[in-house]
């Protein structure tokens, strides 16, 4: 298991370097100068633009620029932002804000997800089952931004239950709006994985033993129809804290929520390369790490798969 | 895997931003115990993360504009009207209009109690223009002697030769040529002193910045992307004073959120109203709305190194634009009234603007003879037909689209030529190319004030050379009017000249003036006393509570 978890570990070397190297290689192609820009409609003062480009080693080539970004991050400092500040501070400001939103939609997706798409197997084909289907249908065809315009609009203005948009502090009530914004798309989709899951698996030969044997239908539902049915919703639900942390952006956005994606795209509309890069790794990082958290979930879900060899 | 899927969400963000948003600075409130108790009510704004340290010569843009505004004060300040009043200034002398003997009162201090004299003013301008301090503003001093040889590249000049200091509240100033509308400029926030300890640590002062305007920054008030909170500054004398407990800058990444925030009461002033909201802020919001011109046009800019648009062909082609575009229709059915049409170059709310200056019909709306300058253009240079006339714009921020196309189809209609509306991903993008002068047609080009002067509206955008001239305009005449201008003894005199060389922009038409800005924005029903100023900012100092 050790050895397993230590190779796993050693993979994320490689795609380390490879995300940096290419997220980095992105930035520095977009068009425009990043400190041109800075100037506005002013006109550029050219000493002032090339000092400024010296600070930030945008007067080096690309390779130069990569290496010294490197070297960065192995010193422990990953430099600074335009508005001077250390970029290490900036992450340490928006990640745990994002992780919140992250996390919290995680949560409601995966709770209502596989309680409602359990429920739904479980009476497939009656009146429950037909209206979270095509509840789960309308969520799925709809895009985030309209339906977070919506319910900020409506919960939010309108009703008044919720603030339109989050304090500073950005607490868990404040996120709860959001967060659910956020997972709406994931949870119609863990809703239909979990039915269909289960829908296979209560046909299968050990439910039919398990209910033969005379266990409670409770404990049939519990030991062996949701356990079994939860892998490939955990696969989901891993491969998704990755994806809702970087998606965020457009709720975010909407619910002006001080995190990861705001700082993100405006480092990309400013082209500071080095906060960009920073920010996405981390977002990498996360990924790798929830996957591997998933791989080991399996063997605890199911005993048949092992790790070691 | 990863990519694609930021990708596509950047993608979505920039529809949601072009289709919903008008996108910029905005704030809101923290919901807080206010009962209507006016002058000790805190008031919420919006506004937008500071792109640089919030040091005065290295801040050029909104976002920190704003807040370095607020908590410094220099020689003189705007009033609503525009007008410069004296702040920090005793008396601000010169009769040649080159050199000044500037006095500052007695006994002003920085919230740190360092007290301000006329070295701190000296200091605080030549650290400005200093090459090696790399400050954006630098340019803002370059009409002072000596700037020159400070602002070099490499250069290792720290102090410019035309600032002196005679005694404590005594300086003097030398330009390099007269300038009589230089002492408005004063009150620009490029010129305010800073304290000493600025200097020696710039990076660590613009994060916590000692000044000495009618606010000062709260004990960890500077809460990076997320809030700014002012508090009043008990010392400060001058104008501005403070009538309410604080103002607190909500960050805000776009107006669209913002806009829900006050709507339910979350925020008190909306600078901007979105675009998205135009049509409704008014039932909305009844009452509580304004809706004030303020000093800042949108203009076209036609580069004249393109062949097709340069010489006497190109001066009728520009002209037949300007003439083709119905300003009254785009400003009513796409603005909603947020824009006025434009009857010059500069803006209505400046000293000496008029409406009619020798030249202005060239910016009314005339299909008619809009066809015939073209057809006289073509028997000059024929206009190939495959050739298609662009005008790029920036899609990341500020709405530009709709207008583009809306202007595209007038002069498809009116011209019968190909026309095109070229957006640039972002506003570097469209600002590289504009500065680089590789241009492949027209631009859209917006210009705020900086001061209130007509020349801040021609001299840094269509003199020869000037930094700004995305047009690459060179008219020797036009560049004597305008120094003519400058050299004039009495402000009236200068705005009479100024208004002259304006005749020769309005024939010339290097950019096509289409409309004056309106400032439209909103407020909770928990403040009273809203009002902007001449550059469409609110007066937050003069704001209350209920």
């Amino acid at each position: 298991m050790s050895t397993y978890i230590l190779k796993r570990f050693l993979q994320l070397i490689p795609v380390f370097l490879g995300a940096t190297l290419l997220v980095y290689f992105l930035v520095f192609s977009l068009p425009g100068d990043p400190i041109v820009a800075l100037f506005g409609d002013k006109p550029v003062n050219e000493a002032v633009a090339a000092k400024l480009r010296a600070q930030y080693h945008l007067d080096q080539p690309f390779w130069m620029q990569y290496l010294l970004y490197l070297k960065s991050i192995f010193t422990f400092d990953l430099g600074q932002d335009f508005s001077g500040r250390p970029i290490a501070a900036v992450l340490g400001e928006v990640f745990p804000v994002t992780a919140r939103l992250a996390i919290m939609a995680l949560i409601f997706e995966a709770v209502f997800g596989i309680v409602f798409g359990l429920i739904a197997g479980l009476r497939k084909g009656k009146f429950f089952d037909a209206t979270v289907l095509v509840a789960s249908l309308i969520v799925i065809g709809i895009p985030i931004f309209v339906l977070g315009f919506l319910l900020q609009f409506t919960i939010g203005v309108q009703l008044g239950w919720a603030k339109p948009t989050v304090s500073s502090a950005a607490t868990v009530q404040d996120l709860i709006l959001p967060a659910i914004v956020l997972g709406l798309g994931s949870f119609a989709y863990v809703l239909r994985l979990t039915r269909t899951s289960v829908i296979e698996n209560m046909n299968a030969d050990y439910v039919r033993t398990a209910t033969a044997k005379g266990l409670s239908r409770f404990q049939v539902v519990r030991v062996h129809i949701l356990r079994n049915s939860l892998i490939p919703v955990i696969t989901f639900l891993g491969a998704d804290l990755g994806a809702l942390m970087g998606g965020a952006i457009v709720t975010e956005g909407i619910f002006n929520v001080p995190g990861v994606g705001n700082r993100l795209y405006r480092a990309v509309l400013s082209g500071e390369g080095p906060t960009v890069v920073s920010i996405v790794t981390v977002l990498v990082l996360i990924y790798c790490l929830s996957n591997l958290l998933v791989d080991l979930l399996y063997g605890w879900l199911d005993p048949r798969i092992r790790y070691d060899s | 895997m990863r990519f694609s899927r930021t990708s596509k969400a950047l993608g979505m963000v920039a529809i949601a931003a072009l289709a919903l948003t008008g996108c910029g600075a905005s704030g809101s409130a923290t919901g807080s115990g206010s009962t209507g108790g006016d002058t000790s009510k805190v008031i919420f704004a919006d506004g937008s993360e500071p792109q640089r340290p919030l040091m005065p010569a290295d801040t050029n843009e909104v976002g920190g504009g704003k807040v370095i505004d607020m908590i410094f004060a220099g020689l003189v300040s705007y009033d609503p009207s525009g007008k410069p009043v004296n702040e920090l200034a005793e008396s601000i002398e010169g009769k040649d209009g080159q050199h000044f003997t500037i006095k500052v009162k007695k006994d002003q201090k920085f919230t740190n109690g360092e007290a301000i004299t006329a070295k701190s003013f000296v200091d605080s301008w030549n650290f400005g223009a200093a090459a090696k301090n790399a400050q954006l503003s630098g340019g803002f001093f370059e009409s002072i002697k000596g700037y020159d040889e400070a602002s070099a590249e490499g250069s290792t000049v720290e102090t410019m030769s035309g600032l002196k200091v005679v005694d404590d509240q005594t300086f003097t100033v030398e330009l390099k040529q007269p300038e009589s509308d230089w002492p408005l400029r004063l009150g620009y926030t490029a010129f305010v002193p800073v304290p000493s300890g600025a200097l020696k640590d710039p990076k660590g002062f613009g994060e916590k910045p000692v000044g000495n305007g009618p606010y000062k920054l709260a004990d960890g008030g500077w809460q990076h992307n997320v809030q700014i909170q002012l508090v009043p500054n008990p010392d400060y004398s001058g104008p501005r004073k403070a009538k309410n407990a604080g103002v607190t800058f909500k960050i805000y990444q776009n107006d669209d959120s913002a806009y829900q925030a006050l709507l339910s009461n979350d925020l008190d002033i909306l600078q901007t109203i979105p675009t998205s909201a135009l049509k409704n802020f008014k039932s909305d919001l009844g009452e509580r709305t304004i809706n004030k011109p303020y000093a800042g046009n949108q203009t076209i800019a036609i580069p004249e190194y393109l062949p097709e648009w340069s010489g006497e062909a190109g001066k009728l082609r520009r002209q037949a634009i300007s003439m083709a575009i119905n300003r009254e229709e785009i400003t009513k059915v796409i603005f909603n009234g947020a824009r006025q049409p434009a009857k010059d170059f500069t803006a209505p709310v400046l000293d000496g603007y008029s409406d009619s200056i020798a030249g202005a019909d060239n910016l009314k709306f005339d299909a008619a003879k809009a066809k015939e300058a073209w057809t006289k253009a073509d028997a000059i240079q024929k206009w190939d037909a495959n050739t298609t006339f662009t005008i790029a714009y920036n899609a990341d921020k500020g709405g530009h689209k709709a207008w583009v196309e809306a202007v595209v189809n007038q002069l498809k209609n009116t011209l019968g030529i190909k026309v095109e509306g070229k957006p640039y991903a972002t506003f570097k993008e469209a600002r590289n190319d504009a500065t680089a002068k590789t241009l492949t047609g027209s631009i859209r080009a917006g210009w705020q004030a900086d001061y209130p002067s007509l020349y801040n509206f021609l001299g840094p955008i269509y003199k020869t050379g000037a930094g700004s001239n995305d047009a690459n305009y060179a008219n020797p005449t036009f560049d004597k009017a305008i120094s003519d201008g400058l050299n004039a003894a009495t402000v009236g005199e200068g705005n009479k000249a100024m208004n002259k060389a304006q005749e020769i922009l309005l024939t010339d038409l290097p950019a096509i003036p289409l409309w004056y800005q309106v400032a439209q924005g909103g407020w909770s029903d928990k403040v009273t006393n809203v009002d902007y100023g001449w550059d469409g900012v609110p007066l937050y100092y003069n704001v209350t509570g209920k």
